[in-house]
């Protein structure tokens, strides 16, 4: 057993070093196929463990070795694999696996498609490390490696400056995010002595509620999720993200490396729990990122642009749903989303493949008769995530619609309302895509086709995982179906045994208001974009308050005001007095003091053998003189 | 043997030494004021014996036979520098057709 969850890593990271050493050597299509063998084979193993970690309710601890040692501090490499690693080892490599095999298609004409292959390994072994890790450390070599092959794989297409410029803000604004992550962790190691997770939960329980010490190591986490995760102010670079392959955007920034910031912060439950102030933040700022990705949703014209800020407005929603203390229904709405998302992601790549690269949605149009499959596909992905039953993102959501109720009514109605600016971008992108006749700028550079089949399937498999995947948990109205409460349960446990006794429950009848009254706003919100965007003459340019939500509310030219031109200045002026003037002086200084010293010490080669005798005579006397005189 | 020691011990040692070191001066002064090469050899010779000189009456004045044996040490390397000097210098002669040494000035910046 211990011997399996040790194979999980070594799949990727052979099959990542073994298509990266070989890149110009292997056969195009064959690294394609190793790369999803190896995630198959992880699959497998994964389902394997997730089995025996559900039947036997057993938390397994794989040390593998001691890493740091000294004194009596002790650090080891070690995986645990409990219900909630299973669970998000199943999402890794589950969706991992078929968006594997859907770059095999995607990715089919491009020239460097084994080193793509290689990083999404690469990524894959990252996250597994992340997930798997038993403390802290070890989560944050991982969370440092995702962050690393985001970065090659969103600057993939390297040649094209814009994308470069794009990884790199990617990477800054994570590393921003990750000193906050190491303050948490050094404050961890200072206050606990060990940064064994299971360690420290078990010590923090003893402390109490408000402790100011859980609160500042809460905080720092927090500061580190929210640069993981891209939520305010750390969330500029998600939507830049978009420049690198679609396969790309679907599996790290939709399914998996966005989500460890929830993972990190469920997995440290208990500390969270114990600091109310925090959960507070974590709630304000989830709202206000949801709020604010969602309106921006609306305004944008690029296809992959308004997943992005879909996504944030979803990761928002998600931390929310943390800050309300419910971590299941977190992680529920984390599994849901990664499908559905995953699926709109992918549509979203077959659009742009069946009209050779365009991704503007001005440009697109009346493409249900011309790409049936990926509309079929595209349409469950936005009904999905739109939150109508029976689809999965509806019960995801209704825990954290509940949670946010038992909260208080206009925590509730916020919330609401922000699930429901979903549905309007949603069904934008749907209706201007497919459903609204192609104007005049329909110029696609073939004839529209669908895609290979090799990229329809693993789409259709997440499809049918966005249908039934809602059904292991019912609202509580309609039965006792709590599938991923109760499989949570044991992780959550000492977090919920902290939290003060009883909150709230609601009556029946909020909770059928709850029910439907949000379904009734959806329909008509369908009904109203269906008039506006499908019958309207052309998509209309923004004008007004409609201009700032469509410039992203000029979140990056303030970012660009207050930091990229003052550092640019500053290192402007660091290059110009510091190195050019002062260092390279100096350099400069001494190369040219020794050629001054040798111009003037030549003159002694005088080719006189006469003045060589005299001077060797009275070498030897000076010699002489100061050994035995003096 | 005592009697040839006792007999060279009535002159006394300092008129030994300074007479060697004249000799040693004369010698310095020939190397560093002569042009002809050969006088130079020469000249280096008068210094090495100079040497011997005193080495040989230290040992007799005070009865110790070890200055006598390093002067066999010393007239040994005088002799391989002799043989070593002329030779170089025949070459010499066969490049610039002349044993003046400040004929010599090639090798300079």
């Amino acid at each position: 057993m211990q011997l399996i969850s040790i194979l999980l890593l070594v799949f990727p990271l052979l099959g990542f070093l073994t298509i990266g050493l070989f890149q110009r050597q292997m056969n195009r299509n064959l690294s394609g196929i190793l790369a999803s063998v190896t995630i198959f084979i992880n699959f497998v193993l994964a389902a394997f463990l997730f089995g025996y970690v559900t039947s036997s309710n057993q938390v397994l601890e794989v040390p593998l070795f001691d890493w740091i040692k000294f004194a009596d501090i002790s650090i080891p490499f070690a995986l645990t694999i409990d219900r909630l690693s299973a669970l998000m080892l199943m999402i890794v490599n589950g969706v991992g696996l078929l968006i594997h095999i859907y770059s095999i298609g995607y990715m089919k004409e491009d020239e460097s498609v084994n080193r793509f292959f290689a990083y999404l390994n690469l990524f894959i072994f990252f996250m597994l490390i992340l997930v798997l890790g038993s403390d802290y450390l070890m989560l944050f070599i991982g969370w440092e490696g995702v962050g690393l092959s985001s970065y090659l794989l969103i600057g993939f297409w390297f040649k094209d400056h814009a994308n470069n410029n794009a990884a790199k803000k990617a990477f800054i604004m994570n590393r921003i995010g990750d000193l906050g992550f190491l303050l948490g962790i050094f404050l961890l190691f200072s206050t606990f002595k060990t940064l064994s997770v299971s360690d420290i939960a078990a010590k923090a329980s003893l402390m109490p509620s408000g402790n100011m010490t859980l609160t500042i190591v809460t905080m720092c986490l927090f500061v580190g999720a929210m640069g993981k995760s891209a939520q305010i102010p750390l969330f500029t670079w998600l939507p830049d993200a978009m420049a690198g392959p679609t396969p790309v955007s679907a599996l790290i920034h939709a399914a998996t490396m966005v989500t460890a910031g929830i993972y990190l912060i469920a997995r440290s439950s208990v500390l969270f729990v114990l600091s109310p102030l925090t959960m507070n933040v974590i709630l304000v700022v989830g709202a206000v990122t949801a709020l604010v990705g969602g309106l921006i949703a609306i305004y944008q014209n690029d296809i992959k642009k308004i997943l992005a800020y879909s996504t944030v407005s979803q990761l928002g929603f998600l931390f929310m749903a943390l800050g309300l203390g419910s971590f299941s229904g977190a992680m529920f709405h984390l599994t849901t989303h990664a499908f559905f998302k995953a699926l709109l992601f992918l549509a979203a790549g077959s659009v742009i493949h069946a009209l050779s690269g365009e991704q503007d949605i001005r440009k697109m149009g009346g493409l249900r008769s011309k790409i049936p499959f990926t509309f079929a596909l595209f349409i469950v992905g936005t009904i999905a995530i739109s939150g109508i039953p029976p689809f999965a993102g509806f019960f995801s959501k209704e825990v954290i619609l509940t949670a946010a109720f038992e909260h208080g009514t206009a925590m509730g109605v916020f919330a609401t309302c922000i699930s429901l600016l979903t549905t309007i971008y949603m069904f934008r992108l749907l209706f201007v895509v497919f459903f609204k006749p192609a104007g005049k700028d329909f110029k696609p550079a073939h004839s529209v086709h669908e895609s290979p089949k090799v990229m329809l399937y693993p789409m259709a498999v997440l499809a049918i995982l966005s249908t039934v995947a809602g059904f292991v948990q019912l609202p509580k109205l309609f039965s006792e179906t709590q599938g991923f409460d109760n499989y949570l349960a044991p992780i959550f446990a000492k977090a919920n045994g902290l939290v003060a006794a009883s909150e709230p429950t609601l009556s029946v009848q909020t909770e059928w208001l709850i029910f439907i009254l949000p379904l009734c706003v959806i329909a008509l919100l369908v009904f109203y974009s269906y008039n506006r965007f499908v019958n309207a003459k052309e998509l209309t340019p923004a004008t007004g308050i409609q201009k700032v939500l469509a410039d992203k509310f000029y979140f990056d030219e303030i970012y660009d005001f207050l930091f990229v031109k003052p550092l640019g200045f500053l290192s402007d002026f660091f290059r110009q007095a510091v190195d050019q003037t002062i260092i390279n002086g100096f350099v400069n200084a001494v190369g040219n003091g020794t050629l001054f010293a040798g111009k003037r010490l030549r003159r002694l080669q005088t080719g006189n053998v006469g003045f060589y005798l005299v001077i060797m005579v009275f070498s030897v006397i000076a010699i002489l003189f100061f050994n035995i005189i003096l | 043997m005592e009697s040839a020691i006792t007999q060279f011990q009535i002159i006394p040692l300092q008129y030994y030494i300074l007479f060697c070191s004249a000799l040693f001066s004369i010698g310095v002064i020939g190397v560093l004021a002569k042009r002809n090469a050969l006088v130079i050899f020469m000249s280096v010779e008068l210094m090495l014996n100079s040497a011997n000189l005193l080495l040989a009456a230290f040992s007799a004045y005070r009865n110790d036979p070890a200055g006598q044996i390093f002067v066999f040490f010393i007239m040994v390397v005088a002799a391989a520098e002799v043989a070593i000097g002329l030779a170089l210098l025949v070459v010499v002669y066969r490049s610039t057709h002349s044993i003046d040494i400040y004929k010599l000035d090639r090798l300079k910046w």
